[in-house]
């Protein structure tokens, strides 16, 4: 057992977990975040993105105990000036980017991190970026368009 | 302003897009144990003996059972006799996954090192995981009481040899349509809590009043303690329909421990133990005339159902007897079927659900019949195409009349769309340079039976019954509450219910609220498959609201001393007509329906209540016309989409946004059959080989295109609202687009069929002369 000290969302936070812990298991079950999903065990389906250090991550690629003294950021940490959506979250809302929400957490937050490094991809750009997140009710075209939205209302900010 | 028809942003978002959503998984009530199946690692076996001595002694664990443990318990619900699915497995193993034992413990990651301590002795048999290899002479029995793999066989009533004879042409087809794993990204799961006031289950189901009802007779408890809640599900695209062994053993578990339990598949457990969709096998004869005017066709398909016959499963091959023909005028039409046990995870339905294979069948054979008389496969659809004066339009079947439809148009709009002259020059032009890869122009016009349905529709598949259901309540301060008992996993329901009915009740959008997926609030339910939703449970809250109007009318008539038939609602308020301003808002009458001094006398406290269950005379027949455009590497075989071009009639349009999404979606699953999908077996041992999300390819945005989207529209005439359903249009009609498109590319190499999934490997050898 380890103690492990994360921010997460801004909030110091501390827990004793196991060492083989998993970061998404940590965010879900220890710190009772439960936006970020799980959709597979492979590290496929990037259901459970978020951000480590500002950069998109598998959170089930990472062990809770890599994260310690880090920053980390989940889709709950988000906000902005859309009637508190930030927006990618509004960009998402209104290209209808999403249907059962499942892995739209993980999108939102892949599509955030692009957003910060390239405030202003074209349709590769995002299809690209979004490689590693499955979604299996939109069929993708909506959600770039909801990423090419948010592009253009300041998300890349 | 009318909400029908607006493109409104939908209810549900905000929620789900702030990690606010409320999945299976995010529940977990204090005390919650974690349970996990034992799965078997052989297809076909007999159980020797489990112990489970060491699992009991692992940190955590609260205890192993066994199907021993349930012997007092009736098999799972819905199977046929002699072939039914025992809730753990019994003696025997029928597929590699199927669970023999169920481990609990404090949490999942000491249940998971629990899980390979249970040691299982197998005497390990044959296995079979084809049609072919199940009915071979001699192929080994999943269920030796039957003597037989087969389970359901409807023969043909006539082969039609007469009528191929006196054709001028005949042509025959054998088509695989292949074996997909459904992989919604929430897997299944459960949290059972059984307290002394009775049982709650939340469950990742598409119809929580159908397990329910299953569920509660299973356990031998009344209705009114067993609560099904299915929370927000993530996807479920038909495989979420299934009554899971997970949903019955894991209330007893926590009756048993005195604790919540909880039970979540991981995807390489979901590979598995989810249901898979589609796997017939088709063998096709056609006759027709130089003009391509198709005489007859003939289709034997044969349905392997897994290990065991899922009722959904069972009536997939049915369904695809009942579409064989498709959206064309064939004058003789002969269907038969069997379905067959194999030792792979059971089928049962994935999006369309028997129609996508029916349509396949019949694109695949128009592009067949062009080909033999060279002519343009649009040429040749349009030829036999069922003509929009022949509705309602008797086929094969007596159970299916089209309703309506406009087929010559939609192809008109498709072909406008795509610019099929601009694609056909570039054809030629690229065939001509041998560094510019082929061009495939591929048609689909494909028809679907949706809308479930008329009475005794879904009772053929296990359910209650086929009607939907709709409370409206308003609250004493006129907003309005909808209970409705189709429960969505993505669709949308929220928004189009409440946009339905604020145009009859006058009432704003964001004054109704939509409740769906607990039995202990939603009176009773059928459930959402079958692109059923807006023409069951949208025309239930329809008809609904316009009776509950009569009543609130008469309340507003009373409150403004006016005539009912002078009262019209519009802008949250009932106004009477030619005297403007005078007018009583919907919470006054909100409140009044509560207040028996200021009701009329004839109308009693409580009255602006309605529930309606509407049942359907038809069935709703969603179509369109879809083309696609590909370029085929000439050295690799890759195929890319160029152009993906999808004009959908479903009839009345409630959200076009939800719409579109809807047909994307389909679209998308539809291109990943054609292209990417199949679930795998070694055909020796049965052993699964694409039994994660590596090894099966599940496209991610650059595998797919955009999607130009058109529409047009005809009525259906079956229910209030003209609409059709548009759930699983795209995943019926997008397959033989993408594959015609293709084979259309090789055409050079004289190339007739490639089977699904297209992959470069398939199309290296079509263009290299080698199977």
């Amino acid at each position: 057992m380890t103690v492990v000290r994360i921010k997460l969302n801004g909030v110091p936070q501390q827990h004793e977990v196991e060492d083989r812990t998993l970061l998404i298991h940590y965010i879900r079950e220890n710190a009772r975040l439960t936006g970020a999903h799980i959709g597979c065990d492979t590290s496929n389906c990037g259901a459970c993105t978020v951000l480590l250090n500002g950069k998109a991550v598998k959170s089930c690629t990472v062990l809770a105990v890599q994260a310690q003294d880090e920053e980390v950021t989940t889709v709950e940490g988000l906000s902005g000036d859309f009637n508190g959506l930030s927006p990618v979250q509004e960009g998402f809302r209104q290209q209808h980017g999403l249907q059962c929400g499942y892995c739209t957490p993980g999108m939102v937050m892949a599509s955030t991190a692009l957003l910060r490094e390239n405030p202003n991809p074209n349709e590769d750009d995002i299809r690209h970026a979004l490689e590693g997140n499955i979604c299996r009710c939109t069929g993708y075209e909506m959600i770039v368009n909801s990423v090419r939205w948010a592009a253009e209302n300041g998300g890349g900010k | 302003m009318s909400l029908v028809g607006a493109k409104v942003l939908r209810k549900e978002d905000p929620s789900l897009l702030t990690g606010r959503g409320k999945f299976v998984d995010d529940f977990s009530p204090p005390n919650t144990a974690f349970a996990q199946f034992v799965m078997s690692d052989q297809a076909h076996a007999n159980i020797i003996s489990i112990d489970v001595s060491e699992t009991l002694k692992m940190p955590g664990v609260l205890g192993v059972w066994t199907a021993a443990d349930f012997i007092s318990f009736p098999n799972l619900p819905g199977g046929m006799t002699d072939f039914e699915r025992p809730v753990l497995a019994h003696d025997r193993v029928r597929w590699a996954g199927e669970p023999v034992a169920i481990v609990v413990a404090e949490n999942r990651y000491q249940a998971a090192d629990a899980v390979p301590t249970v040691l299982v002795e197998y005497e390990t048999l044959d296995a079979v995981t084809t049609v072919e290899q199940a009915t071979a002479p001699g192929a080994p029995m999943l269920f030796e009481t039957r003597k037989s793999n087969v389970l359901t066989k409807v023969p043909m009533l006539d082969d039609l040899e007469k009528h191929f004879a006196k054709s001028h042409n005949r042509a025959s087809l054998r088509i695989v349509n292949q074996r997909c794993a459904v992989v919604p990204i929430e897997t299944v799961g459960c949290l059972a809590d059984w307290t002394l006031d009775g049982l709650t289950i939340w469950a990742t189901t598409q119809a929580p009043h159908h397990l329910r009802n299953k569920l509660a007779s299973w356990l031998d408890t009344p209705q009114n303690l067993c609560r099904v809640i299915a929370p927000d599900v993530g996807g479920g695209f038909g495989a979420k329909i299934v009554w899971y062994p997970e949903f019955f053993v894991a209330p007893l578990l926590s009756k048993w421990l005195r604790r919540p339990v909880k039970f979540m598949q991981t995807r390489s457990e979901a590979m598995v133990q989810m249901t898979h969709g589609r796997d017939q096998v088709h063998e096709i004869e056609v006759g027709f005339e130089k003009n391509g005017k198709i005489n007859a066709l003939r289709m034997v398909i044969s349905q392997n159902l897994g290990a065991y016959g899922d009722p959904t499963g069972l009536g997939l091959a049915t369904l695809t007897g009942w579409m064989a023909a498709g959206c064309y005028k064939i004058p003789h039409v002969s269907t038969g079927f069997r379905t067959v046990v194999t030792n792979t995870t059971p089928v049962a339905a994935y999006r369309g659900a028997g129609r996508p294979e029916a349509t396949f069948s019949i694109e695949r054979i128009i592009d067949l019949v062009a080909l033999k008389t060279n002519l343009d496969p649009v040429k040749v659809r349009q030829i036999n195409f069922i003509q929009p004066n022949e509705f309602p339009y008797e086929t094969h079947n007596e159970a299916v009349v089209y309703d309506s439809g406009d087929f010559p148009q939609a192809l008109d709009e498709c072909l406008r769309l795509l610019d099929y002259d601009a694609a056909k020059a570039q054809q030629a032009k690229n065939l001509a340079d041998r560094n510019a890869p082929l061009i495939g122009i591929g048609f689909s016009c494909w028809l679907e039976i949706a809308g479930f349905g008329p009475n005794g529709s879904l009772e053929g598949f296990g359910h209650l019954a086929s009607w939907e259901s709709a409370q409206i309540r308003i609250a004493p301060d006129g907003s309005a509450t909808i209970f409705i008992g189709s429960s969505p996993h993505g669709q949308g329901h929220e928004t189009f219910v409440a946009q339905i009915a604020s145009d009859e009740l006058g009432i704003p959008f964001d004054r109704i609220s939509v409740i769906h997926g607990d039995t202990a609030t939603v009176l009773q339910g059928i459930g959402t498959m079958g692109s059923r939703g807006v023409p069951t449970v949208g025309s239930a809250v329809k008809v609904a609201s316009e009776r509950l109007m009569v009543r609130a009318k008469k309340i507003a008539a009373h409150l403004l001393e006016a005539a009912e038939q002078d009262i019209e609602v519009k802008d949250n308020a009932f106004n009477v007509r030619g005297t403007p301003g005078k007018k009583v808002g919907w919470s006054d009458v909100g409140l009044t329906s509560f207040q028996p001094l200021r009701l009329p006398p004839e109308l009693q406290a409580g009255t602006l209540e309605e529930r309606l269950f509407h049942e359907s005379p038809n069935f709703s027949y969603p179509s369109g016309a879809y083309a696609c455009v590909v370029e085929v590497n000439r050295k690799t075989g890759k195929v890319k989409i160029q152009k993906m071009v999808v004009v959908d009639d479903c009839g009345t349009v409630i959200n076009p946004l939800l719409a579109e999404g809807q047909v994307h979606g389909g679209v998308a699953q539809g291109i990943a059959q054609a292209l990417y999908e199949q679930v795998s077996y070694d055909t020796s041992t049965g052993q699964p080989i694409t039994a994660n999300l590596i090894d099966y390819l599940i496209p991610s945005a650059p595998d797919l295109p955009n999607y130009i989207a058109g529409r047009i529209t005809t009525l259906c005439p079956n229910n209030p609202l003209g609409a059709k359903g548009i759930g699983e249009s795209g995943a019926v009609g997008s397959p033989p687009a993408v594959v015609n498109a293709v084979v259309n590319a090789l055409s050079s190499f004289g190339v007739e069929h490639i089977d699904m999934p297209v992959t470069s490997e398939k199309v290296w050898h079509a263009m290299n002369g080698r199977k």
